[in-house]
């Protein structure tokens, strides 16, 4: 019998049995596979004996799935309380499954901000930890690991830990990007950052190609956050062609008086037929983006989540995509070999006539501490496509190329890399790999990624 | 307002607190867990920014323990003038046929224990001139189904009763708001595949905070559900037996 003060009610529920599996996938809804899914407000009780935590699933692979039927994956996102806040230092210490945009609607109106947001705020804090992500301000303020101060952890043998850069230092830094793979991840303290205005100063201009677009977002680096949207479906001299936009918090006698209000979002209410989004669509409404911002310098204040979450006014937008899913190919370049290097990425796209609905480019600074942390200093490109029997050989073909020129992927949002090349992009593979086999000889925590890509047995 | 809950730890209960608790509401948790409630309240303090918040000792299988949770969050809110139940214990239909001490605990937390705080809460109330009681009961308890009897039959007598305090006591000024919540993604409905329209608990928070302000005597949440009961109150025993919703 399950206690279940205040839950939710289950009389209108079908009769079914609480072991049965269910349909798991990454954002991206590709790979689709079967698994247990268990849910609870107990976080440190649920994951003894668990194979993988997910939170709010918006890693787009299969970075949160299991990598076998058999394992047992719990749900973070009930675990979700502020547990200490110290107005002093800004440190804020919560369950690992409380969300961003509950930390957003709580703090953003008495004047902090997380210093490190990824697009969407339907993350958890957890799952921001585990791919350790970057954001507009990476250039600046590297990952959201840099501003972790604490982090408590279940570990393979059921042991809690807590871990720092002073405790346990390489377990901490191994779990930043670890992909949850060195630890349950329970708790996160991190340092919220003081902030003039909720809201945001923004400029942008177009750029009529893609060396302009790069350059330009090379010149804003003096912004506190830089980000660019591409179109890499148009031909010839337009391709690349795009909007950078640059930000930083308004002051506040810039600032409207009245805090922002938040949004409630649409959403998509099923899964569209495979056939809806079609290239043309795509192209037709890049062309309108394009021509509605105008050739001059745009400047103005704007909403703080129409500046950081553009794509959460409508939610389960990657529905849209249909049932084959869709993948975001991100990796990094560095910059030193310049543009030519980095036209021949849009040159290859366009020989393999690769779809790219969206295409983000952004600015990366330092490395950081975590261990596999994704970003390096460079450009990053994300590029969105719906998967197809095309997408495996062009994944291979990119990642031969970034291997070349000495870049490396994100595993957020990795679902169609092979082993060998990721391990050939990524040096640091060794490092991280000794201190998994520290904690985790036998690899009781595992993915249906790190069955992919580390070799682990399903 | 000054608001008694039980169940504020988990589920729609947790996000109920949380929207009173951001605009300003001074708050009082009951549970039996106390470790968990403090939890809950140091949460519910960085959400409301200012103010601590209390805990207190109350279960539902433990009706001795309601006279003094009651009195002891009077003490600390000095006075209250809202309660609100969203504790109670669920079990599938077939757990509840085949465990008989399941079976018991879930009829007499969700039905005879539940309407005996009710009562308490019910006397504090009036005797200070009126106030709000906030129940969550369940569409469970609006047409006997074959996945909940048991639990349904218990809800339904819960209904019953509240509307009925509605009858005889609005007029003295106290306010019965009794919540019917169709499937709503909690804790308590991990592992059950969620039908058509299940609602968050959020959502469910927001319509209930709207429906004690106004002081509406019945609730669906989300409102899809009304809809959704009337249908099936509306369907003829011969299809009852023969579906299994």
């Amino acid at each position: 019998m399950e206690s279940s003060p205040a839950a939710g009610d289950a009389g209108a529920v079908l009769a079914q049995a609480r072991t049965s599996t269910v349909q798991l996938g990454g954002w991206g809804r590709y790979p689709m596979v079967e698994g247990h899914e268990e849910w609870s407000e107990d976080l440190q009780g649920s994951t003894q004996g668990a194979a993988l935590t997910r939170g709010l699933g918006r890693s787009y692979g299969d970075a949160s799935l299991p990598a076998c039927t058999r394992d047992r994956v719990v749900n973070s996102s009930l675990a979700d309380r502020f547990i200490t806040f110290d107005p002093d230092t800004g440190v804020l210490r919560a369950e690992a499954g409380c969300p961003l945009w509950r930390v957003n609607r709580v703090f953003l109106p008495r004047g902090w901000f997380t210093p490190v947001t990824p697009g969407t705020h339907y993350v958890t804090l957890g799952g921001m930890v585990a791919a350790d992500v970057h954001g507009k301000s990476h250039h600046r303020d590297g990952c959201f690991g840099e501003h972790v101060t604490l982090l408590k952890l279940r570990v393979a043998d059921g042991r809690i830990v807590e871990c720092s850069d002073e405790a346990e230092r390489d377990l901490f830094r191994a779990t930043l990007g670890g992909m949850g793979l060195t630890g349950h991840i329970l708790e996160v303290a991190f340092r919220l950052r003081r902030i003039p205005s909720p809201w945001i100063w923004q400029e942008s201009e177009r750029t009529p190609n893609f060396e302009a677009t790069l350059s330009s977002l090379q010149a804003a680096k003096t912004w506190p956050f830089t980000v660019c949207w591409a179109d890499f479906l148009n031909k010839g001299s337009r391709a690349g062609r795009g909007i950078v936009m640059k930000g930083r918090w308004a002051e506040p006698h810039e600032a409207p008086k009245a805090p922002p209000s938040f949004r409630r979002p649409v959403t998509v209410p099923f899964v569209f037929p495979n056939w809806f989004l079609q290239p043309w669509m795509v192209q037709v409404f890049n062309w309108l983006n394009y021509l509605k911002h105008g050739p001059r310098l745009r400047a103005g204040i704007i909403h703080p989540e129409t500046f950081w979450y553009p794509l959460d006014t409508v939610q389960y937008w990657n529905r849209v995509y249909g049932r084959r899913g869709f993948t975001q190919y991100q990796c990094v370049l560095p910059v030193d070999g310049g543009w030519s290097r980095h036209r021949a990425v849009l040159e290859l796209l366009q020989r393999h006539r690769a779809p790219v609905f969206l295409c983000v480019i952004k600015d990366c600074g330092a490395e950081g501490r975590g261990t596999l942390s994704f970003p390096k200093p460079g450009i990053s490109y994300a590029l969105d496509m719906p998967v197809a029997p095309s997408t495996q050989p062009l994944v291979d073909a990119l990642n031969e190329f970034v291997i070349a020129e000495g870049g490396r992927v994100y595993l957020a949002k990795d679902a169609f890399t092979r082993a060998e090349h990721f391990r050939a992009m990524e040096p640091r593979l060794d490092a991280w790999e000794r201190v998994r086999r520290t904690w985790d000889p036998q690899r009781r925590l595992r993915s249906a990624q790190s069955v992919r890509l580390f070799g682990d047995q399903p | 307002m000054k608001v008694v809950l039980l169940g504020a730890t988990k589920g729609m209960g947790r996000a109920l607190a949380r929207l009173m608790a951001a605009r300003g509401d001074q708050l009082f948790l009951l549970g039996r867990d106390l470790d968990d409630l403090q939890r809950s309240a140091r949460d519910l303090e960085i959400i409301a920014g200012s103010g601590s918040i209390g805990a207190g000792y109350c279960d539902l299988l433990r009706p001795d323990s309601f006279s003094g949770a009651l009195e002891q969050a009077a003490t600390a809110l000095d006075g209250f003038d809202t309660v609100v139940i969203t504790a109670g214990l669920f079990a599938t239909q077939e757990e509840l046929e085949q465990d008989e001490s399941a079976r018991r605990d879930l009829l007499t937390a969700d039905f005879t224990n539940t309407i005996q705080l009710c009562e308490l809460a019910r006397a504090r109330l009036l005797a200070r001139g009126g106030g709000t009681l906030c129940v969550f009961s369940s569409v469970a308890g609006e047409r006997a189904r074959k996945p909940v009897i048991l639990y349904g039959a218990a809800k339904a007598g819960l209904s019953y009763y509240l509307e009925g305090l509605d009858h005889k006591f609005r007029a003295q000024g106290l306010r019965t708001v009794c919540v019917k919540p169709g499937f709503v993604r909690t804790g308590m409905t991990a592992g059950l595949k969620p039908p058509p329209f299940a609602g968050q608990p959020d959502d469910v928070a927001r319509i209930v905070l709207k429906a004690i302000d106004r002081g509406r005597p019945e609730v669906y949440a989300p409102g899809i559900w009304r809809w959704i009961m009337l249908l099936i109150r509306s369907l003829p025993r011969g299809v009852m037996r023969r579906i299994e919703f």
